[in-house]
């Protein structure tokens, strides 16, 4: 190792590893195509050439990799969810996420934290009792908790929340956590490369083949490539391509924003999330505090961001910690989230032969994208959906078969 | 867009305001299928595009409908659900 870095001390070129093959053209036909090379996409493409051996597999991204939500969420990894589908899901999702740094050989920084979600009200408490109580059933860490044992995991928190919204109580979910989100999306593309998966960027799908209700191909910006099996995973682009396949869904757009601070000495161990006054957050490792809030209030496709929305936010974050108030906002940003009247996400087979989705992530698809990857690649290579993600299935809303997530995966219930 | 016209009010901020949604025909209950009564009640249409849509203008109680691109957030105009042709 020193002898090797030694050479590099010898010469004037520094050539960094390539995460992926640098392609441009694509072949002109694979077993399967997987739009969208954010974290979803990529783990699926990763776990369709390890557990199956099928590498004959494009990932098309229409920008970079990562460069969707997957690149811009707050990173919380939880599993303390309202409906047991939902607790079995997530927290298969972070059992793989444990283990993930060292399967990747990469490290995601994913760490423990232990998290919080705060109770203003009598009704917000009783929420929290309900989750802890099937998260327990489920066998999921999870218990209500007071103001003392909160302000001993969190000594700088006002419990009184400037008068504004004191704290009764929390939910205590001790595995939560939080990783680098683009390592995530880059170590799914470095593994899913090395065992042959060819990943595109700046390759983007204007159409979809369909010949007698089955999928035969899809048109991109650099040519047409034959293929009977398709994955979208696109999250805030879901409807577009939903379109593209006459295939209709619940799925509707809103604006997720979030923001991060100057960095700071550390000092927040654990994640806070606090459903009444809009905020979640966490203090990075690079000592940032990173910060959300709730959905932007009515349908855009875009990913402006704006001043409404740090305004807000940092109001409740000076009423929860009043001596932030001279920190600055350094960065804001927004991501296109791609909302479901259940708030679970739409995963498996649709009424097109060959054509899976993997959609409706809004505000909580970052925590899913191992699991997703897996389910999915084993939905594509035996063309039949796992029990784990039946819940999810599309056809759950002509059946009035919902799996009611609300109050769970929203901050704003 | 941070202004929008309410055909009552006027030019108002947009914090005034709460958005309804997508503006869409009610199958006959009684008539349709079961299927066409889950379409109705859950799919929508999630592409962009110049849409019709229900706004509220709090303080007065006034509903009305918005044209809106998606995509870019400019509204091209508004109305009394129903006075269309009048403006
Ligand atoms: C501000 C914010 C905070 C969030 N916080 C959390 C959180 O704390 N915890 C959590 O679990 N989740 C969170 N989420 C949700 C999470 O980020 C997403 O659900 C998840 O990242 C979705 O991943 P994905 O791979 O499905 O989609 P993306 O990462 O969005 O990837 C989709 C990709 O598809 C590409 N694409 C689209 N159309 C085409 C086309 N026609 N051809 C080729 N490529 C195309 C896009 O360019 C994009 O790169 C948050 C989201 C936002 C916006």
């Amino acid at each position: 190792m020193p002898l090797g870095l030694l050479k590099y001390g010898l010469s004037k070129e520094h050539p960094a590893p390539r995460f992926f093959q640098d392609r441009t053209q694509p072949k002109k036909s694979y077993d399967a195509v997987i739009i969208g090379g954010g974290g979803h996409g990529l783990a699926a493409a990763y776990y369709l050439a390890k557990d199956y051996g099928i590498t004959n597999v494009a990932v098309l991204e229409k920008g970079y990799i990562g460069g969707g939500n997957t690149g811009r969420n707050t990173t919380i990894v939880r599993s303390n969810y309202l409906t047991p589908e939902g607790v079995n899901f997530y927290d298969a999702s972070v059992k793989m996420y444990e283990d993930l740094s060292e399967e990747l050989d990469l490290n995601l920084f994913y760490s423990t934290r232990g998290h919080f979600t705060l109770a203003h009200t009598e009704s917000a408490m009783r929420t929290m009792r309900w989750r802890a109580e099937v998260n327990k059933h489920v066998g999921v860490e999870s218990r209500v908790v007071g103001p003392d044992e909160i302000s001993q995991a969190c000594p700088q928190l006002d419990i009184q929340c400037s008068g504004q919204a004191p704290i009764l109580g929390a939910l205590y979910h001790a595995p939560g956590s939080v990783a680098r989100h683009d390592a995530v999306a880059w170590g799914y593309a470095k593994e899913a490369d090395r065992l042959g998966v060819e990943i595109f960027q700046m390759t983007e799908v204007t159409g979809i083949d369909v010949k007698s209700g089955k999928v035969v191909g899809v048109n991109t910006n650099k040519g047409y490539i034959e293929t009977n099996r398709v994955l979208s995973a696109v999250a805030g682009f879901t409807p577009r391509i939903t379109d593209m396949v006459d295939i209709e869904t619940p799925i509707v757009i809103h604006p997720l924003q979030a923001c991060v601070s100057e960095p700071m000495k550390p000092w927040l161990d654990t994640i806070l999330v606090s459903g009444s006054l809009h905020v979640y957050v966490s203090q990075s490792s690079r000592g940032e505090l990173v910060m959300g809030s709730s959905l932007d209030p009515y349908e855009v496709h875009s990913t402006r961001s704006s001043l409404d929305f740090v305004e807000g936010l940092t109001s409740h974050i000076v009423d929860m910690f009043p001596f932030l108030s001279n920190v600055k906002v350094v960065r804001q940003w927004a991501g296109m989230a791609d909302l479901t009247p259940d708030f679970a996400p739409v995963m498996g087979k649709t009424p097109v032969e060959g054509f899976y989705l993997d959609a409706g992530w809004g505000t909580w698809g970052f925590k899913a994208t191992p699991i997703s990857g897996k389910t999915m690649a084993e939905t594509i290579a035996r063309d039949v959906a796992p029990d784990l993600i039946q819940p999810f299935r599309l056809s759950r809303f002509e059946d009035y078969e919902l799996t009611g997530e609300k109050g769970a995966a929203s901050v704003g219930h | 867009m941070k202004l929008l016209e309410c055909p009552i009010n006027g030019i108002r901020p947009l914090s005034e305001f709460t958005y309804g949604g997508e503006y869409r025909d009610m199958p006959n209950p009684d008539t349709c299928s079961d299927k066409e009564w889950a379409a109705y009640v859950h799919y929508r249409n999630g592409a962009p595009g110049v849409k019709k849509e229900w706004w509220y203008h709090g303080p007065s109680g006034t509903w009305f409908i918005a044209e809106r691109d998606t995509m870019a957030d400019k509204v091209i105009r508004t109305y009394i659900a129903g006075q269309e042709e009048a403006k």
